[in-house]
């Protein structure tokens, strides 16, 4: 592979994460570059989500060093942590958007926080933004996430995720449960906020459309580890069963013959 | 720590003699408030505006650009690609606003919510005694199914109601007989009437006191517990799911907890009694140096039996009262998180307060038919 010159954004080095006697992650090695759309796959229990837990903190790994945008955020200082904070956003499965707020409320929460002197009226208009921006229909804004469906869940939290404008989003399974128009659009909607706002993206997922459609490399994660990690032709050449049998298997033959008939 | 430049603006004839609006700096999320202020108040008519001096800029920038821009109906020039790209997003959005909700009249909101709160206590009450309705119904059910009866889920509310309510109300019984031995005391000195802080002792723990305070402690302890509880299972669909598998979640849910509760509620009343006794005793004996033997003779001369009768036919009516109205709140969750707090809160105050009535009614019938 040729020397990638871009910045790392994300650095993970020497993982190692376990639930008493459970080892999920151990010596865990992931490198994420600037303005890239990078796909974690791995079977069911692997340590996807522990994983992205443990990048953006809410999961101490036992073991490791972890910077994000240039920051260690394990080390103690808490305060540099909240900087870094701002500029991410986070998308989490279920949307997990704040459920007595409108959603409207839930984008302005961020903005909020962290800038107090922000009119309403201006407030107001970045939501209505945010929330055309990720697809949704202007009069969501006044509906609480009980009203919403799935999808519009999941589009509201993208929303909230994007409310910063952030350099780093991170996205946990974003196409799970949407019928497959939707999630072919949310795919597109994701590949074209990356090349708009330029963002990074840091992607969970099973959706095998979703990896060959917007995912620049792709990181699969087994035996604890990364096992391997590049643009899909090169992680067909490996020779691990299971990456081999995710890829070649039925579903996998079906979306990559797809992709190369165009 | 990064730092940003500020955004700032400022107005420029061009050569072709067209005002302009130059902006230049971060035109991003940290300059935006005071950004989105001056551009505000700015009342010049501006015919084009220019970004090339701009460094940065986000979405919520090229908003505030694109808005400017539409406002004043002027060109803007010199964007990068970037720039451009996004000013391409927000501007298919057009000038689009939240919609303020509509709201009433303050003078006829009044209305509105007194409207809406005599509504929902009425559709409450009624709900209520359906609900009872119910679950008397299936209890008949499962008592001719004995195999129906969920004993596990029944021991361990057991437990739960029970056994590890023993610390608290012992520890609280315990207290209140030696605050009612003490203040007894205190005042019927007065009159040279210090030994009838045993009547005093004996008779209001065992007819009152000692019920009341433990079915309260159970409403606190466990009413609400149960509404949390079913409130959460209803957010999670497990109260669904159990009905499509074929599961009365009366039966399942509700059940147990009534019946453990009913069950309960006299032995911890009766313990919660004899507790408060051996604290109103220990304060006599120590205070009023009355000896225990003493103590319990006259305890026993001055308090009837009725009394204990009445403490425990109380006790589990009250139980069943507790326990079905948390469960009927823990049901009546729709929707979000909050809601299951509303709930518990709404669970423990119904309980405390049918309670009270209630024994206020009990207070009343037990005197009429002259157990007094």
């Amino acid at each position: 592979m040729a020397h990638d010159t871009r910045e790392t954004i994300i650095e993970v080095r020497d993982l190692r994460n376990a639930f008493g006697e459970a080892v999920i992650h151990d010596g865990l090695n992931l490198d994420v570059k600037r303005g890239e759309i990078i796909g974690v796959v791995g079977g069911s229990g692997t340590g996807k989500s522990v994983l992205m837990r443990s990048i953006i903190g809410l999961q101490q790994p036992s073991q490791g060093e972890i910077r994000v945008l240039g920051e260690n955020l394990l080390d103690n200082d808490t305060r540099s942590d909240e900087e870094v904070r701002r500029r991410w956003g986070v998308l989490f499965q279920g949307g997990a958007l704040f459920s007595t707020l409108t959603v409207a409320e839930n984008i302005q929460v961020p903005l909020r926080e962290f800038y107090r002197k922000m009119d309403q009226r201006l407030l107001d208009e970045i939501a209505i933004t945010k929330i055309l921006m990720s697809g949704l229909p202007a009069d969501a804004a006044h509906k609480y996430p009980s009203e919403l469906s799935g999808g519009m869940k999941k589009r509201a939290g993208l929303a909230r995720a994007l409310a910063m404008d952030p350099e780093l989003l991170f996205l946990d399974e974003p196409t799970a449960g949407l019928d497959p128009i939707g999630a072919a659009k949310f795919d597109a909607l994701t590949r074209e906020l990356k090349e708009t706002l330029g963002l990074t993206v840091f992607l969970i997922t099973h959706d095998l459309d979703t990896l060959h459609a917007i995912c620049d490399r792709v990181a699969v994660i087994a035996d604890r580890r990364i096992i391997a990690i590049g643009r899909i032709e090169e992680l067909l050449q490996s020779e691990h069963p299971w990456i081999q049998e995710y890829f070649s298997g039925p579903r996998g033959r079906a979306v990559s013959g797809a992709y190369e008939a165009g | 720590m990064i730092m940003y430049d500020p955004a700032e603006y400022e107005l420029r004839d061009d050569d072709d003699g067209i005002l302009a609006l130059y902006f230049s700096g971060d035109l991003t999320v940290e300059n935006a408030a005071q950004l989105d202020k001056k551009l505000r108040g700015m009342d010049t008519a501006i015919a084009r505006i220019n970004l090339t001096q701009v460094n940065d800029i986000d979405t919520i920038g090229a908003w505030l650009v694109q808005r400017t821009a539409t406002d004043s109906d002027a060109e803007i020039i010199g964007a990068s690609d970037a720039a451009e790209r996004l000013l391409a997003r927000v501007s298919e959005f057009g000038p689009s606003v939240i919609v303020p909700k509509e709201e009433l009249n303050p003078a006829l909101r009044i209305f509105n919510e007194v409207g809406f709160a005599v509504a929902t206590a009425v559709g409450t009450m009624f709900a209520f005694l359906g609900f009872i309705g119910q679950v008397v119904l299936s209890f008949f059910t499962v008592l001719f199914r004995p195999r129906r009866i969920r004993l596990n889920a029944m021991v361990m509310r057991f437990e739960m109601v029970g056994i590890r309510a023993l610390g608290i109300i012992g520890l609280m019984s315990f207290l209140i007989g030696i605050v009612i031995a003490q203040q007894g005391a205190v005042q019927l000195r007065q009159f040279g009437a210090e030994v009838f802080t045993i009547n005093l002792i004996g008779r209001l723990t065992f007819r009152e006191l000692g019920v009341l305070m433990t079915a309260i402690m159970i409403a606190g302890r466990s009413g609400s517990a149960f509404a949390a509880q079913i409130g959460t299972m209803k957010i999670t669909e497990e109260v669904d799911a159990m009905r499509t598998i074929g599961v009365s979640p009366i039966e399942a849910l509700v059940l147990p907890r009534t019946l453990a509760t009913i069950l309960w509620m006299p032995l911890l009343g009766f313990y919660a009694s004899v507790v408060a006794i051996i604290g109103g005793g220990l304060l006599c004996w120590i205070v009023l140096e009355i000896p225990p033997v003493t103590f319990i003779q006259r305890l026993r001369e001055v308090t009837p039996m009725t009394d204990f009768w009445i403490g425990m036919i109380k006790a589990p009516v009250f139980g069943a009262i507790i326990a079905m109205a948390g469960c009927f709140q823990g049901l009546q969750v729709t929707g979000n998180a909050e809601e299951v707090g509303k709930r518990t809160t709404a669970a423990v105050v119904q309980a405390i307060f049918l309670v009270i009535v209630l024994d206020a009614f009990f207070a009343v019938f037990f005197s009429s038919i002259g157990w007094d």
